[in-house]
């Protein structure tokens, strides 16, 4: 009776050392130090951009003269990084603009890969004059210097957060859209797309349920460099007045207040400028790290703006 | 190689035609009509209706974008609001300024990444290739603007070393000469000395980022090169190790290295708009900001136009630089 209980117990044990050795040999490639070193910054700025309201000790854009441009506190103080012009707390408009930023790269990343691996899809699927014509306006769009077409619609459209994203993935679903029509064009021989075909399925349901669900690894690998190049982008829009109304804070406004009073109140520009280089890193880092797992041919394309 | 030539530059003008109309499509879906916004807020109604017919905006818009080819294509970019001058010369005063950092900012990385990456590259996993892995991380992750701005505390601000804005100390070559390059080839060391005090912080803050990626191509290249039959050969012959690497080696791995500059340099155009503002640097993509605030329209248009057509032709004698460097390339 004892005896089977300790045996019993020995075999689940077993079980679950053997259940969580799977799990780690799972896991394994998994961890390496650019995956954990990038997910933990990637994950503090989630965090720190979820939970603002609830963990930022003041409003962001709670004005207060008296108190302006006060400088660091540190740990203990009224304002640990310091006020800006109009008195706001700086440390509360970097939990807020890490929520703009998140926002803003996330929505761009998706709508870019979503629009990009479409195009790539069907270009590379029907080849021919779909193709052509597909990468003609792929032409046309890649011949304006990086930026310089997001720059050129918040000038025509104004501020305000469409906008902003359209301008964002203006050229951003490009490097998705030729990857994968790289992709779909040795995809469309291959005999599982014939036995689909033979089998009856429509253009339709070929590219969505056989074409992309093979393009997804490249897509996610693109998708994080993409989205590290979305944040500085946002940011360097939003630098030069051409981002989100004035009113939402962002690191990249804020860098250029800090570019304002910069020979007196050294913090406006160091603290968001440093949220800006943790985060691109962190995503960099992550980037990377898959890239190595993931689709190890696969090159760097272009480094965004920085 | 001329028929290449004809061919390339043929297969060119579409995509300018096209850049012209995405660019048309653009200013008409801003807000409001064209009229309101090419003219200045104090127009009248009567100025408006007069604008109106005398830019053809009454014209069916297929009228309209020909029209605006025609402009481009006679070099006619219009009249800014804010200066009463045409857009073109306007542009053509800044765009020394902007040459001439782009060119120190490219050459910082070229002159630092590609040794620095040869380094790496000959000795993997030593602290010289990691503190280089590092250093590129850094030159990727750092936008230039918010570097520009570190120098401007640091070394300006609080070594007092650097002035932070501007070209030059004694107000000449306000952007509309090659202020260091006129100054160094006219033998005036002082004056190029000035203007090299005020281009190398911009040129820096520009430059790492195209550092970074040339470190890492560079790196990446000479280590599949170094592996190859020659190179054992060139050895093998006793050559030392150093001939082996500049000789040999750099040679070979110089192609994908020209590759990423040529790609890079769209990034550089586009950077330097957001550096020329963080230094007030007077370029014109500093030129191109002061205009959207001041909602210049025809200025605004002028500039994004010769940036992107600027963009094109450097693509365009990069394309080139290739059939002239790899001849697979003009029968591939």
């Amino acid at each position: 009776m004892d005896n089977s209980a300790t045996l019993e117990a020995e075999v689940i044990s077993e079980r679950r050392t053997a259940r969580s050795r799977r799990l780690r040999r799972a896991l394994r490639p998994w961890l390496t130090p650019k995956v954990i070193g990038g997910g933990i910054i990637v994950l503090l700025l989630v965090i720190g951009g979820l939970s603002a309201p609830w963990i930022a000790p003041y409003d962001p854009n709670a004005q207060n003269l008296s108190q302006a441009l006060r400088p660091p506190d540190w740990l203990f103080g009224a304002n640990v990084f310091g006020t800006d012009a109009l008195g706001r707390d700086i440390l509360s408009r970097l939990f807020y603009g890490a929520r703009i930023s998140l926002v803003i790269a996330v929505m761009v990343v998706i709508i870019s890969g979503v629009v990009g691996i479409a195009l790539g899809a069907i270009s590379g699927y029907f080849a021919g004059t779909t193709d052509f014509l597909i990468q003609k306006l792929v032409e046309v769009v890649w011949a304006f210097p990086p930026l310089l077409l997001a720059i050129a619609i918040m000038a025509f459209l104004g501020q305000g957060l469409e906008n902003l994203i359209l301008a964002l993935v203006s050229q951003r679903w490009i490097t998705y859209c030729r990857v994968s029509r790289g992709q779909a064009l040795s995809l469309r021989s291959r005999e599982f797309v014939d036995a689909a075909r033979s089998l009856g399925a429509r253009h339709t349901r070929i590219i969505v349920r056989h074409i992309m669900p093979n393009l997804l690894p490249s897509a996610l690998v693109i998708g994080t460099f993409s989205m590290a190049s979305a944040i500085i982008s946002e940011a360097a829009l939003s630098f030069l007045g051409l981002g989100v109304p004035p009113e939402i804070p962002t690191w990249g406004s804020m860098l250029a207040d800090g570019r304002t009073y910069i020979s007196t109140s050294w913090w406006l520009a160091l603290f968001p400028g440093l949220c800006i280089f943790f985060t691109v890193l962190g995503i960099n880092l992550l980037g990377d790290g898959l890239r190595d797992i993931l689709d190890p041919r696969l090159k760097r394309s272009g480094s965004g703006i920085g | 190689m001329l028929r290449y030539l004809l061919g390339r530059i043929i297969a060119t003008i579409p995509v300018v035609v096209l850049i012209s109309l995405l660019v048309f499509l653009l200013i008409h879906a801003a807000p409001g009509d064209p009229a309101d916004l090419l003219l200045s807020d104090e127009a009248s109604a009567a100025d408006i209706a007069d604008a109106r017919r005398r830019w053809g905006l009454d014209q069916p818009i297929y009228v309209q974008y020909l029209r605006f080819l025609a402009n481009i294509a006679s070099a006619d970019l219009g009249t800014s609001f804010k200066y009463s001058d045409p857009v073109i010369g306007l542009i053509g005063e800044r765009l020394p300024a902007t040459i001439e950092l782009a060119i120190a900012s490219l050459l910082i990385a070229i002159l630092i990444g590609i040794p620095l990456g040869v380094w790496a590259g000959a000795k993997p996993n030593s602290w010289a290739d990691n503190l280089g892995s590092v250093l590129g991380f850094f030159g990727i992750s750092m936008p230039s603007f918010w570097l520009g701005i570190m120098l401007i505390l640091i070394v300006s601000g609080y070594f007092n070393w650097l002035p932070s804005s501007g070209r030059s100390t004694y107000g000449v070559g306000q952007g509309s000469d090659f202020y260091v390059i006129q100054s160094l080839l006219t033998g005036n060391l002082k004056t190029a000395w000035d203007g090299i005090k005020y281009i190398i912080m911009p040129a820096i803050a520009l430059g790492t980022g195209m550092m970074g990626l040339v470190m890492r191509v560079t790196r990446s290249s000479v280590l599949e090169i170094i592996s190859e039959d020659y190179v054992r050969t060139a050895r093998a012959k006793g050559l030392d190790e150093r001939t082996v690497l500049w000789r040999h080696v750099l040679r070979n791995a110089l192609v994908p290295v020209i590759t990423v500059v040529g790609l890079e340099l769209g990034t550089l155009l586009s950077g330097s708009i957001i550096v020329e503002t963080v230094f007030a640097w007077p370029g014109s993509g500093s030129l191109l900001i002061a205009a959207i605030q001041s909602r210049d329209y025809p200025l605004i248009t002028g500039t994004v136009l010769t940036y992107t057509i600027a963009f094109v032709v450097i693509n365009f004698a990069i394309d080139m630089l290739y059939a002239l460097i790899d001849p697979r390339i003009r029968f591939g």
